[in-house]
């Protein structure tokens, strides 16, 4: 394969690239430094299906996947300080929408996803509003019982969404023709893309306005609302992007395994995305990503045996983060660094007084 | 007419068993203010215990007395070596305690398989039997009476333990104001140990009733919702609430799942789920409970 | 101080080098104080000088170092719980009854460590004839109560447990003249018959002073003066500071 004599290439590649930007006497202003590493990451993304095999890179897809509905409830509970437990009811209204337009009614994919985002946003304020009116964690009283009635929903109006037996998406998503690319190849590229804009509008959305009236209303809502912030409205708007997000992964997610029934979207579901959330780090962009990783991508490579002590594994993560790291993986990254730096610069004030001396 | 009496009365039968699961919620949302999402687990788990005392040849009251104790032990683990240490660390932020019971229902639920009593539904007797009388032209069966009747016991067990002893006082005194609790001598961990495992104890019970052939770990997934409704409407700082929250949410939940098609028998917890978002939207506090909660 | 921490034969408490403070904040700073056996005792102090600070390291809410000895007992670290069972009660700044429960039932759970019922009840009874108010209201909610009937039950209520020592946090708080006026009667009279010790917080320093034995004057988390309550009355400081005169 062509891929093994470029792999070595682009790892050491990224090895001294990286090994530059982590060095604080980097060369180059910082802009070309973020900038090259922006194009590296973009680089690294859209090598990987060109050199893994289908069931790595369809792995991956899934791992997008719930990364960006793990992102939903990320911006909930970092930016809040609300929980969810029934993303994966949002993540099943995508799915479902998605496939039921394509399949039953002709739609194109684009139209499909656009409304099954919007979907899973207006369920989400309607269920929202009850539970975000008033004080505490109604909201995880609300949405598990969002995340029991859907399986059950989808059972009940079977015509629609064909039930216990699932619903196969026809037609499936395909490749444009003349791009060389595989199924899982594109199917991958695709939800990249999307994730890519997900990511881009989170990140802009924390860092707006908006954003720091989230941070004020999550760390005081009462100083938060006399500085003028409609509390309730926005709340439920975040609740809102936040299904909505989970409704994309949803969607997204079909894409490739081209098939939904509802025994996928039972509440270890939710659970499965609220145990990426607090292993990536609630708060944080990029904890998402590393929660999701460990949540799919991990588990799918486990030994059979193992394989039925998933859920008193990620329960046993779940508690013992609790305990250990606060916040999250991401927050230990950075509690790791910060105590490196910590170390560090003991060791040079020490340095200096062994001279001085 | 009989039709409606006799849905009313399956509603009974269901809404005890929820209100024996609400009771629980409700003495941990008094002690603590929290919502334990792991109540119907831990239920499900002590409802193992009992199955497992039935088939080592025990009478069934006696197995369940085994599955009760079994239970407040549980319960009482759970508050001693994840929900008190997690508290003390969160300073008042309920968030990681939420999610500790999230993952305890979660545990609970992927470890019962596992456990030595086996991977398989286990065959578990009818509580009171199949039989039945008749009454204005409707079936009562003996199920039914026998939950309402244990319901009734578990409210007068409650009344007793919370107004006329002096753990009932102190339990009470630590709901409402722990720090003064503590200044009249009350150690007030201790009373929290012993309310999550009266309310695991109560959950016990709630199990039991609940069974439908056999025991599994799905026996409280959806209890739970139902449980969460009944308080929710009932109100959550009042265990009279939660029973009489209960038996609506049963009757309620029965004669829509019977008289309107689009809900079914199979979405049966629709109209509780409604209920649940139509309680917050006009009387967050419930029926009974004491306005609290105030608005963002 | 003489003696350096060597326990004299009626001290009931003796604090040393006591720190204490909330996170970051140092409030107390090596704070020294006794209370003798049936004495009383006030503390004086400006607002945020550490005076409610002080009780609660005492009387163990707040995590604290130092040295607090109670009944000759080095009891720091002990939770509330506890010292009250050891004789030792808090009344805390704000009252602090439990508002759910009837007057009855707070008078009562005051009783907690007490197994002698039915001189619980005879104690209850005695605590209505001292407020007829609290007999009134014996079946109402705590919480429905006005702000000085409150301050009444919450001190009747942590006599309930009858202490060797008893913690004030500023009684008269709310209270109309009058009222404190008898509240401070009774705690003398509580002190006479039963040998109850008292160290109490209190901005009212004229009234204080009249039924205390000695006093101490904080000021930053450090005792700044201290003497006989007549020393103090008569401290040209104190009285300009505290007495209003
Ligand atoms: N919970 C708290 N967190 C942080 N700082 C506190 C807290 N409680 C008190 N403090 C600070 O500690 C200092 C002493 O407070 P303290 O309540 O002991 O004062 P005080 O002498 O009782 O005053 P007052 O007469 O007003 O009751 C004050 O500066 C106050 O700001
Ligand atoms: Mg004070």
């Amino acid at each position: 394969m062509a891929g093994d004599s470029r792999s070595t290439g682009v790892y050491g590649a990224l090895g001294s690239v990286w090994a530059t930007l982590s060095t604080r006497a980097a060369i180059g202003p910082a802009w070309l430094r973020k900038a090259v590493g922006w194009a590296l990451l973009a680089g690294f993304l859209y090598w990987i299906p060109t050199y893994y095999p289908e069931s790595v890179v369809t792995a991956l897809t899934k791992t997008v996947c719930l990364a960006i509905a793990a992102l939903g409830l990320n911006l909930l509970t970092g930016y809040t300080g609300q929980i969810s437990v029934g993303h994966g009811a949002f993540f099943g209204i995508g799915a479902y929408t998605l496939t039921i337009l394509v399949t039953d009614h002709g739609w194109g994919y684009p139209a499909a996803m656009v409304v099954a985002a919007a979907l899973s946003f207006v369920v989400g304020v309607i269920v929202g509003l009850p539970a975000l009116r008033i004080k505490g964690l109604y909201l995880a009283l609300v949405t598990l019982g969002l995340a029991s009635l859907f399986p059950l929903a989808v059972k009940r109006f079977s015509d629609l969404t064909g039930g216990s037996q699932g619903k196969r998406l026809r037609p499936p998503l395909r490749p444009p023709e003349g791009s060389g690319l595989a199924n899982d190849q594109f199917i991958y590229y695709v939800t990249i893309a999307v994730a890519v804009v997900c990511f881009v509008l989170v990140r802009n959305l924390v860092r707006s306005r908006v954003g720091r009236s989230l941070i004020a209303i999550r760390d005081n809502e009462t100083a938060a609302a006399t500085m003028g912030v409609n509390i309730t409205r926005t709340k439920l708007a975040v609740f809102g992007v936040s299904a909505m997000l989970a409704g994309i992964g949803g969607a997204l997610s079909v894409l490739d395994s081209r098939f939904v029934n509802a025994g996928s979207y039972q509440i270890d579901r939710s659970i499965e995305i609220l145990v990426a959330v607090v292993i990536g780090g609630v708060a944080s962009i990029a904890g998402p990503i590393l929660g999701a990783v460990a949540v799919v991508f991990v588990p799918d490579r486990l030994p059979e045996n193992l394989a039925v002590w998933k859920p008193v594994m990620f329960a046993a993560l779940l508690i013992g983060l609790v305990f250990l790291a606060p916040g999250g993986i991401m927050g230990m990254f950075k509690r790791i660094g910060g105590e490196a730096r910590v170390a560090l610069a003991r060791r040079a004030a020490a340095d200096d007084g062994d001279t001085s001396a | 007419m009989s039709e409606f009496l006799q849905f009313t009365f399956i509603g009974l039968q269901r809404g005890a068993v929820y209100a024996s699961l609400a009771i629980a919620l409700v003495i941990i949302f008094r002690t603590t203010g929290l919502l334990n999402f792991a109540q119907g687990e831990m239920a499900m788990f002590s409802t193992y215990f009992v199955s497992v005392a039935y088939d080592a040849g025990l009478p069934l009251p006696a197995a369940v007395v085994v599955g009760v104790a079994g239970g407040f032990l549980l319960g009482a683990a759970a508050q001693v070596l994840l929900v008190r240490p997690v508290s003390n660390r969160s300073m008042g932020n309920p968030l990681p305690i939420v999610i500790v019971t999230i993952g305890l229902f979660l545990g609970l639920n992927g470890l019962a398989p596992r456990m030595p009593w086996g991977e398989t539904t286990r065959p578990f007797p009818v509580p009171f039997g199949t039989g039945s009388i008749e009454l204005l032209g409707a079936t009562l069966s003996h199920r039914t009476i026998g939950t309402l009747l244990v319901l009734a016991s578990e409210v007068a067990v409650l009344w007793l333990l919370f107004q006329k002893t002096r753990l009932g006082l102190a339990l009470r005194g630590v709901a409402s104001n722990a720090e003064s609790s503590s200044l009249v001598g009350i150690p007030v961990n201790r009373m929290l140990t012993v309310g999550w495992g009266l309310a695991a104890a109560f959950g016990t019970v709630a199990g039991v009733l609940s069974v439908e052939g056999g025991v599994d770990n799905t026996l409280m997934i959806s209890p739970l919702v139902f449980a969460f409704a009944a308080a929710t409407l009932g109100g959550f700082d009042s265990e009279l609430g939660a029973v009489v929250g209960g038996l609506i949410v049963g009757v309620f939940s029965e004669l829509v799942a019977h008289y309107v098609d689009l809900v079914g028998q199979d979405l049966k917890l629709l109209p509780a789920f409604v209920l649940i978002l139509l309680v917050l939207l006009l009387r967050p506090q419930g029926l009974f409970g004491r306005a609290q909660v105030t608005r963002v | 101080m003489p003696g350096g921490g060597e326990l004299m034969a009626d001290e009931l408490l003796r604090v040393d080098g006591l720190d204490a403070g909330y996170g970051p904040v140092q409030v107390l700073r090596g704070l020294g104080f006794t209370v003798d056996e049936g004495e009383i005792v006030v503390i004086l102090g400006a607002n945020g000088a550490g005076k409610t600070t002080t009780l609660r390291a005492v009387s163990g809410m707040l995590p604290a170092s130092g040295s607090v000895r109670f009944k000759g007992q080095e009891v720091l670290g002990r939770r509330p719980d506890q010292l009250c069972s050891l004789g030792m009660a808090h009344v805390p700044q704000g009252r602090g009854t439990i508002t759910d429960l009837t007057v009855d039932e707070n008078l009562r759970l005051g009783a907690y460590t007490r197994k002698d019922h039915a001189e619980i009840s005879a104690d209850v009874a005695s605590w209505y004839d001292t407020f007829p108010r609290l007999g009134e209201r014996r079946d109402q909610a705590a919480g429905s109560m006005s702000g000085g009937e409150q301050q009444m039950l919450a001190i009747a209520r942590a006599l309930m447990s009858r202490p060797t020592l008893l913690l004030l946090d500023e009684p008269s708080l709310g209270l109309a003249p009058l009222v404190t006026k008898e509240l401070f009667a009774r705690i003398a009279d509580i002190n006479r018959e039963r040998g109850t010790a008292v160290l109490v917080v209190e901005q009212n320093a004229n009234l204080a002073l009249s039924v205390a034995a000695r006093g101490y004057v904080l000021e930053t988390g450090q005792i700044l003066t201290s003497g006989t309550a007549e020393e103090l009355q008569n401290d040209d400081a104190v009285r300009q500071a505290y007495l209003g005169r």
